[in-house]
């Protein structure tokens, strides 16, 4: 499904944060990715949804060469991944429905489907009954379950999360994860960026560490392998 | 795009308009402001353009003949007057005539001269182009049989080019103020897509396409150039209608010139305020937009 072939990433201001990738993440599977602060793990999430492009090397989702991406075919990229953010990044204006229903709306969805998908989905969150209010109304784990919402509700096969549970409590933090082992136990691909040592020891998966720019550890059901 | 995408893009630009209330505000008054200033001074120009046109109409060249010259020699000289080039329309007026309008301006003390009239029979004439009057009458001058050839020399050099210099500033002045009211929405309309660049942000990263972010930003420019353009339009009309009703009729007696007429005038003028209204704000949140979508 993902695969990056010899991947290098250099900054305008030199910083080097990819120095030769290579990688191949399956459909369905669940991926940490860990490693220090300023390691690369943020440019090697953003490569995958093409908010950064490779210096050299290729990125192939499903086929699609993002290093080779025209950007007027970005929009079309995106709306096969979803994406989940630490702030959340929900459109302030937009209550939780209209912030979910925006991703089908940009898809020019028809209405009918598009309140039937927005309400399974806030359903599966478990914010059905907070539909009508704002974001600036939830507090942070409802938000990002919003977040989340909106990101698997036109079904992608990829969701890209960084650091969901960066800016959680830990009892709100294990019930994002346990949505997200829903969504992955749907056959969905799941990559997260986290810092979250006891989620990634307790909830085994495959864990890929990230250092200098290389791949230094990839192994499945691995430990978190970083002090606190 | 479905027909649905484009009533959500109206919706959308209308939710906006009345969420970002006060940067609605904001911008809607400087679209108000320029708009009453430009209307306004169109106002003034097309009036002053029109008076101009009536004062050079005006304008004619007074052909005075020779004394010595008889019947024949003046039917002649009529028939040369209208061949220069340039010439629109030749009135002739015997001394008899000319001496009856001196009668009617200083009385009849002058009916004396009616046996020994010691007038010049006369031509007036008019240029096609009344801004070549001089060079009209320089060339029937130079014809046989004229005693003198006056058009207001002097004066009405300087009429026109007083005529034309107000032209000309009025030109530029009201491009300068367009160009103003475009600068200051733009930069209105910019401070509020400052404000929501993170919503641009976040429509990019769920795969909007850049038409998708766009349309909705330029309809609500749209809305804030048609309510600004509202309050100039009611202005400009109620202040064209008074001034009318008062100056009307008085000008009516000078019957030098007359403003123009209320009717299709003030629609023009509405017409014009309504449609840079709508293009300035289409234009000022293009441009602001454009700078955002690069990301």
């Amino acid at each position: 499904m993902i695969e990056m072939i010899n991947v290098y990433k250099k900054y305008p201001n030199g910083i080097v944060a990819a120095n030769g990738i290579d990688v191949e993440i399956k459909q369905g599977e669940f991926v940490y990715v860990v490693g220090p602060s300023g390691a690369g793990k943020s440019t090697f999430i953003k490569m995958m949804y093409r908010e950064e492009r490779p210096t050299t090397g290729d990125i192939l989702i499903n086929g699609v060469n993002l290093a080779t991406l025209k950007a007027n075919k970005v929009p079309y990229l995106r709306r096969q991944i979803g994406v989940v953010f630490q702030d959340f990044k929900l459109l302030p204006r937009l209550n939780v429905y209209e912030n979910v229903a925006f991703a089908l709306e940009v898809i020019e969805e028809s209405p009918k489907v598009i309140r039937k998908r927005v309400m399974e989905v806030l359903e599966l969150v478990g914010l059905k009954h907070k539909a009508r209010m704002f974001p600036t109304e939830l507090s942070g784990g409802e938000q990002q379950r919003v977040s989340i919402a909106r990101s698997i509700v036109n079904t992608p096969k990829l969701v890209i999360a960084d650091e969901p549970t960066g800016n959680l409590d830990p009892e709100t933090s294990w019930e994002i994860m346990n949505i997200f082992e829903e969504i992955n136990a749907r056959g969905t691909t799941i990559i997260m960026a986290t810092h979250n040592r006891e989620i990634v020891n307790t909830m085994r998966h495959r864990v890929i560490a990230v250092e200098g720019g290389l791949i230094t550890r990839d192994e499945y059901g691995g430990e978190y392998g970083y002090e606190g | 795009m479905k027909g649905r995408t484009i009533g959500r893009h109206f919706r959308d630009s209308l939710k906006s308009i009345s969420r970002n209330g006060w940067m609605t505000f904001a911008s809607v008054s400087a679209v108000t402001v320029t708009l009453l200033l430009v209307g306004v001074f169109v106002m003034i120009m097309m009036n002053l353009n029109k008076v101009a046109d009536d004062l050079e109409r005006d304008v004619e060249i007074k052909v005075i003949v020779d004394l010595t010259a008889d019947e024949a020699s003046i039917t002649k000289l009529e028939e040369e007057i209208k061949k220069v080039s340039g010439v629109a329309e030749v009135v002739y007026s015997p001394k008899e005539d000319e001496l009856n309008k001196l009668m009617l301006d200083f009385g009849d003390d002058l009916r004396l001269f009616e046996q020994q009239n010691p007038l010049h029979n006369v031509f007036y004439a008019k240029a096609v182009n009344p801004q070549e009057t001089a060079a009209v009458a320089e060339k029937i001058n130079k014809l046989d049989n004229t005693f003198e050839v006056k058009y207001g020399e002097g004066k009405i050099e300087k009429l026109f080019s007083f005529l034309n210099t107000s032209r000309n500033v009025g030109i530029v002045l009201i491009l300068a103020l367009l160009f103003t009211a475009m600068f200051l929405i733009s930069n209105t309309i910019r401070i509020t897509i400052v404000a929501r660049r993170r919503d641009i942000e976040i429509m990019k990263l769920v795969g909007a396409t850049n038409w998708f972010i766009r349309i909705p930003f330029i309809l609500e420019g749209m809305w804030l150039g048609i309510l600004g353009a509202i309050l100039p339009i009611t202005l400009v009309t109620v202040l064209y209608y008074n001034i009318h009703k008062v100056l009307e009729p008085k000008l009516a007696q000078g019957n030098l010139f007359e403003l123009l007429d209320f009717s299709p005038f003030i629609y023009q003028v509405n017409g014009l305020i309504l449609l840079m209204g709508v293009l300035i704000g289409i234009w000022g949140s293009f441009m602001s937009v454009r700078k955002f979508l690069r990301v």
